[in-house]
């Protein structure tokens, strides 16, 4: 076996120099997202530093790292949970899903994307990066908060309405006749169903299959497991990452909570090269023309995340400061936004460096400005239409 | 003391109470095992200002420390749980034949199948206790077993 020298050294160059952004940007209790995405740009296409020999590596992780990152995602996801997230925060879902669906659509219509398009950039303006919000929260000590609950069903609810989202718009995305595309989306929807059927029913069962008390048998069990089915999933034209996304529904209880240890070191990696390649495949030339519209709409998109929490808090009894923190932990877009961009692929000329642009817009406003709703004085009568301004 | 526990998806759970002194106390238990403490203040009572991060061992480490005293009240709880199984306590009697021997001597567990799983002594408790505990006048034994076991402990304490 011949070692790749340059494929080593440009791989180590990239993630030391990863490891110093994200270091800097934990400083700052910022998300790494957008530095990532940043330093995809740099190394790719038409980019200060080139990285001929790991671009093929950069690109299969990637891929690896959307499998991951979905997988996580249904191994969050538990139904008494998402039961509980129901009885009080249907109202609040559906605010979310409507305010903050809408300017995506109506953005993606008014730059003339057909509907693939329009439905895609609707998914990546409503969809709140549980990952950078979690992590948020963490950091800013807030878990105690009376108004995280709010803030965390409206997440729970979210990554549900993904569940039904993703695959539809995998089908979508691969085209065909209207009617292969309703063929197509019936046939995810059952697949969601019978995967919470299988995790409600014979989730012991699944988990018993791939659970072993050595870490190591596990962390393979599941993987091995999880990309046949991603493969089966894309050949079959549903997307490798649903498939993800379903096995992870499936495993529950002690197996999901071993599964998520063993994972999110392998996950944090292959997720940062995936940023790393959203960024790689865009041309920074092509961001300059799209920024306008990437800032009016994170502008929107803020200011009617901001209502969501401040909404989904109010229904839980919570003041106005706190309101106003949970609606601006929300704004951040991130992982899924460019997720669905991912599932979109290139098909959609500006769709790409549009998202790219927005999520790093958010992904550096959300933290600056939930920290700062923290730091609001109490007692001082705001003048009206000063929440504006927060937004 | 009413606590009241809220769900927060994908991290835990939230506990909280108000103490006697009407400090308005949080503990958010998360699925990891840790546990952070906060307590909620005046001006804004929807914010938790942290006061302590415990680990799982940690965690446990306090609540031994600070459930001490309801281990008897415990073992109770936990034999109303297991039928055929009961706890009892017997009390040493000052001047009685193991007051100042260790609890080895009395061989209750070997005489009876019955485990003396605690030594009650004021306000201290002695959980798990070896054989070599000494024992005094006025003990009292957390007694586990079957009914005719602990009758038998009493008896052998008695003398």
């Amino acid at each position: 076996m011949r070692t790749p020298v340059a494929l080593l050294l440009e791989l180590g160059i990239i993630l030391a120099a990863l490891s110093v952004l994200g270091t800097l940007a934990r400083r700052f209790t910022l998300s790494p997202i957008p530095l990532y995405l940043l330093a995809g740009l740099a190394v790719g296409k038409g980019g200060i530093a080139p990285v001929p020999a790991a671009g093929e590596f950069v690109e299969t992780g990637a891929a690896i790292g959307v499998v991951l990152l979905l997988l996580a995602l249904g191994l969050e996801f538990s139904l008494p949970e998402f039961a509980v997230g129901m009885r009080r925060h249907v109202p609040s879902a559906l605010v979310d899903l409507g305010l903050n669906a809408a300017p995506g659509a109506v953005a993606g219509w008014l730059l003339g994307m057909d509907g693939v398009g329009i439905f895609a950039l609707a998914g990546a303006t409503y969809i709140s990066s549980s990952g950078i919000v979690a992590r948020l929260l963490e950091d800013l000590r807030r878990l105690g908060n009376r108004e995280t609950p709010a803030v965390l069903s409206v997440l729970v609810m979210e990554d549900c309405a993904m569940a039904l989202y993703l695959p539809v718009l995998a089908v979508l995305a691969s085209g065909g006749q209207w009617w292969q595309a309703v063929l197509g989306v019936l046939a995810a929807v059952g697949a969601v169903i019978a995967a919470f059927t299988v995790s409600y029913r014979w989730g012991h069962h699944v988990g018993r299959l791939v659970s072993h008390p050595d870490a190591e048998q596990l962390l393979l069990r599941v993987l091995g497991l999880t990309l046949i089915v991603a493969a089966l999933a894309e050949a079959v034209h549903a997307s490798a990452a649903v498939g993800a996304f379903l096995v992870g529904l499936t495993l529950t209880g002690e197996t999901a909570t071993r599964t998520r240890a063993v994972l999110s070191p392998l996950r944090d990696l292959f997720a940062a090269v995936f940023f790393l390649a959203i960024g790689l495949s865009v041309d920074p030339a092509d961001l300059v023309p799209v920024l306008p519209a990437a800032l009016a709409l994170a502008a929107v998109t803020a200011f009617t995340k901001v209502a969501t929490g401040r909404f989904a808090a109010a229904r839980d009894h919570v003041g106005r400061r706190g309101r106003l923190r949970a609606g601006t932990v929300l704004i951040a877009r991130g992982e899924f936004s460019l997720v669905i961009v991912g599932l979109v692929g290139t098909m959609q000329g500006s769709l790409g460096p549009l998202v790219t642009a927005y999520v790093f817009i958010l992904a550096f406003a959300c933290p600056l400005l939930t920290r700062l709703a923290g730091t609001i004085p109490l007692g001082k009568p705001r003048p009206p239409g000063a929440k504006d301004s927060t937004a | 003391m009413d606590v009241t526990e809220v769900l927060l998806p994908g991290v835990g759970l939230r506990y909280e109470f108000t103490n006697h002194r009407g400090d308005r106390v949080g503990v958010v238990a998360r699925r990891t095992g840790e546990f952070d403490l906060v307590l909620y203040g005046e001006e804004d009572p929807d914010e938790g200002r942290p006061v302590l991060q415990l680990n799982g061992e940690e965690a446990d480490t306090v609540a031994e420390i600070l459930g001490a005293p309801r281990i008897a009240e415990r073992f109770a709880d936990l034999t109303k749980e297991v039928p055929g199984l009961m706890s009892g306590q017997v009390e040493v009697r000052a001047g009685s034949v193991y007051d100042g021997r260790p609890l080895g001597d009395t061989r209750a567990r070997t005489r009876t199948g019955a485990s003396i799983v605690a030594v009650v002594r004021g306000e201290e408790v002695i959980a798990s206790p070896t054989p070599q505990e000494p024992l005094r006048g006025g003990d009292v034994l957390v007694v586990i077993g079957t009914h005719e076991g602990i009758a038998g402990v009493e008896q052998i304490i008695r003398g």
